[in-house]
């Protein structure tokens, strides 16, 4: 299990900041707890993406210059501009323009920042090959060559990171320690209507629907149980791990649960009239081991991916709250689509 | 019980279904008296909007007798007679609240399907696709009506069904495209369309104080009425060049004030054209037909408003955007939030400011649906507005 990072940590700033956004704090969240500094946990580039970033883009701009001017890059790296250079200058852009499109829009660029690795081998290749012949300018090949060493070592360097680093914006939300999912929704109601109904767990199966229930077992321990395929049910044990008063309450499941999770719910008031925003993290582990984490994969193809499941549980909790129960539709009474909108026999 | 059931595109059926039955705890069974055929049930006809099952009810435009109540309802009681506003809505949560009815935030049970179109979900309504929640239409003999205190409008005073069935979408509807120009003293309004709606639209905004309403349509019928019943100025776009400089002309130079879109994503135009949108539209690089939201857009007045009530669905292709920016044009446009104009609407009918049963050309039972949508979306034998009689 790698860091699960909460999103929340202490900061001098008396703002919120989301990589980039920032927005003043509520004035009763300051009442209480002093400035935070908010710092987006997933989903966005980390440095090793910006690095194949940078890689891809450098691809993309050589190898466009390469096809567009084989004579001015053939110049720079002090090779002759004759037809037959100029050609394989412009298949080495077609090669370059390849390795950068994939590096920019393959979910997983690893193996396309590899291909720019064996590019440069080629390269250097080529230049050793020009840099033998006396026709060529030494000077200007020998730079070239220094730059082409240099990116290599990038490239290897991002391939490298890419490879061992997969708990990033490559793969955001399902990893080898689990399904990582980060919800928000706002409800028209206030903290302390919103706090005091998810703090009696009892209430978590009104929205939680893959849950049949969560029992009080003691003073901050409880038992769940969720329905699993084929009829079954899961069960485990969760312990309160943080607890604060129409703020926030955390958990986590205990010893040899069926499905290891831990969670986090934040209630903070709305910039506007007496509302909360509710802000969630979890990271589960799937049951059923590896076969839990391709169905998750699979789900997230057909429609729904693991961070949907907790979105409709949030927007369920905000109809029981405003309007007291789940809304249905003729349609939504029946599992699965398509049927249709029609009463169910 | 019957409905009118969408099987296929261009293809309705009138089946026997289920009866409906009470889901949670605010709904009403509502049986239904009279029910009618919306332009915009044309663009679920002819399969414009995704997320529609075979067998799915449609109809989002009914009225009838309260037969049965859930335990949370409060108001509205059995046996009485109510008109039901197309929106589905809660009447609690913040949008409600504001009064913005039809983007209700919890009446839409599939919301995550409207936020991958739209990026927010609007409410649910009747009838009207997946995407909007999977409810059963109206076009039945019973509806189930969730929120039933909130949206059913009681009538209470004797009127007829004709009278005060269009209370629940193309009246309101009309009224709040009006609304939206922000008619002053003297202003001129332009109207595009001449379905049902665009005479409503025509109807309110002289009720608001326009001095004149210019109509375009290419149907001979529906631009007599929009002249006899609804009091407009006429321009068949078929019959001139231009509809832009015709207006210029009527308005010397300088344009209507405001101009509302009646039409929507199924616009025709002479010619090339509409060709072209037919044509991307076929090989899906639009949605939807914008041609008479561009003509809105061209021949508004500078700082005018234009007004869309017309329904689109998705994406449009040759918006212009560089008139609606450098002329300072607003746009103003929304499913009708019915909930807000009912009362309203009821009084002007009751005080005798309007009669809404002008626009009804045909009636028919219920069982004859399929003949009358095919009869609506060809415009035949003259057909401005279908009432089915339950």
């Amino acid at each position: 299990m790698g860091t699960v990072e909460t999103g929340w940590e202490q900061g001098d700033a008396g703002e919120w900041q989301d990589a980039g956004v920032t927005r003043r704090q509520s004035s009763r969240r300051a009442a209480v707890e002093g400035p935070r500094t908010y710092v987006e946990p997933r989903a966005r580039k980390g440095p090793n993406e910006k690095l194949a970033d940078f890689l891809g883009w450098f691809s993309v701009g050589l190898g466009v210059s390469q096809i567009i001017m084989p004579r001015v890059v053939s110049k720079i790296c002090g090779i002759d501009d004759s037809d037959g250079n100029t050609v394989l200058m412009r298949a080495l852009g077609m090669r370059e323009l390849t390795s950068g499109v994939g590096i920019l829009t393959q979910k997983h660029p690893t193996n396309w920042v590899w291909s720019r690795v064996a590019g440069d081998v080629m390269d250097l290749a080529l230049l050793g090959k020009v840099a033998s012949n006396d026709e060529n300018h030494r000077g200007r090949t020998t730079l070239a060559t220094a730059a082409v060493l240099g990116v290599l070592a990038l490239d290897v360097l991002s391939a490298q990171q890419l490879a061992q680093s997969p708990n990033t914006a490559v793969n955001p939300d399902v990893d080898e320690e689990g399904i990582h999912v980060r919800k928000t929704i706002t409800v028209n109601k206030s903290p302390e209507e919103v706090y005091s109904f998810w703090h009696d767990f009892e209430n978590l199966p009104r929205f939680m629907r893959h849950l049949e229930s969560v029992r009080m077992t003691s003073e901050g321990r409880s038992h769940w149980v969720a329905k699993a395929p084929a009829g079954k049910s899961v069960e485990w044990d969760a312990v309160t791990t943080r607890d604060i008063p129409n703020e926030l309450i955390a958990w986590r499941s205990e010893g040899d649960a069926d499905i290891y999770n831990e969670g986090e719910v934040r209630f903070q008031a709305a910039p506007r009239g007496d509302a909360t925003e509710i802000h969630v993290d979890l990271t589960y582990t799937p049951p059923f081991g590896v076969a839990g984490r391709v169905g998750a994969k699979m789900a997230k193809l057909f429609r729904k991916e693991p961070g949907q499941e907790v979105q409709d549980d949030l927007f369920a909790l905000k109809q029981v709250l405003e309007v007291g129960e789940i809304v249905l539709s003729d349609a939504t009474v029946r599992k699965g689509m398509p049927h249709p909108a029609q009463p169910d026999r | 019980m019957k409905a009118t059931c969408w099987m296929g595109k261009r293809k309705v059926e009138v089946v026997d279904v289920p009866d409906p039955k009470i889901l949670n705890q605010q709904d009403a069974i509502v049986k239904i008296s009279s029910t009618a055929i919306c332009g915009s049930d044309l663009h679920l006809y002819n399969g414009f909007v995704p997320t529609m099952e075979r067998g799915d009810i449609l109809g989002h435009e009914f009225m009838g007798e309260v037969v049965e109540v859930g335990r949370g309802v409060k108001k509205v009681k059995v046996g009485d007679r109510v008109v039901v506003p197309f929106p589905i809505a809660c009447g609690v949560c913040a949008a409600c609240k504001a009064e913005l009815y039809s983007v209700c935030e919890n009446s839409n049970p599939n919301k995550w399907m409207a936020e991958k179109m739209w990026g927010h979900s609007p409410a649910g309504i009747f009838g009207y696709s997946h995407l909007t929640g999977g409810f059963a239409g109206g076009q039945a003999e019973f509806a189930r009506v969730p929120f039933a205190d909130v949206g059913p409008v009681k009538i209470e005073n004797g009127f007829t069904d004709e009278q005060v069935l269009f209370l629940s979408d193309i009246f309101p509807t009309g009224y709040m495209g009006a609304e939206m120009c922000d008619i002053k003293q003297g202003d001129t309004i332009a109207v595009w369309g001449c379905g049902p709606v665009g005479q409503f639209a025509i109807a309110s905004a002289f009720l608001l104080g326009a001095e004149r309403v210019i109509a375009i349509d290419r149907f001979p019928y529906r631009l007599e009425m929009a002249r006899d019943k609804a009091g407009a100025e006429t321009i068949n776009y078929e019959q001139v060049d231009s509809v832009i400089e015709t207006l210029n002309d009527m308005t010397a130079g300088r344009g209507p004030d405001a101009c509302i879109d009646a039409v929507g994503m199924e616009g025709h135009a002479p010619g090339i054209k509409y060709l072209y949108d037919r044509t991307k539209q076929m090989g899906r690089m639009e949605t939807d037909r914008p041609i008479a939201l561009r003509e809105a857009i061209m021949s508004c007045r500078n700082g005018g408003t234009v007004s869309v009530i017309g329904v689109y669905g998705g994406l449009i292709d040759k918006f212009p955007i560089g008139a609606l920016m450098n002329r300072s044009l607003q746009l103003k446009t929304g499913q009708c939030h019915v909930q807000r104009y009912t009362k309203k609407l009821l009084g002007l009918i009751e005080e005798g400011k309007i009669d809404p049963s002008f626009v009804i050309t045909h009636r028919m039972r219920l069982s004859d649906a399929p003949h009358g949508y095919d009869m609506f979306v060809n415009k035949q034998d003259n057909c401005e507005k279908i009432v089915l009689k339950a």
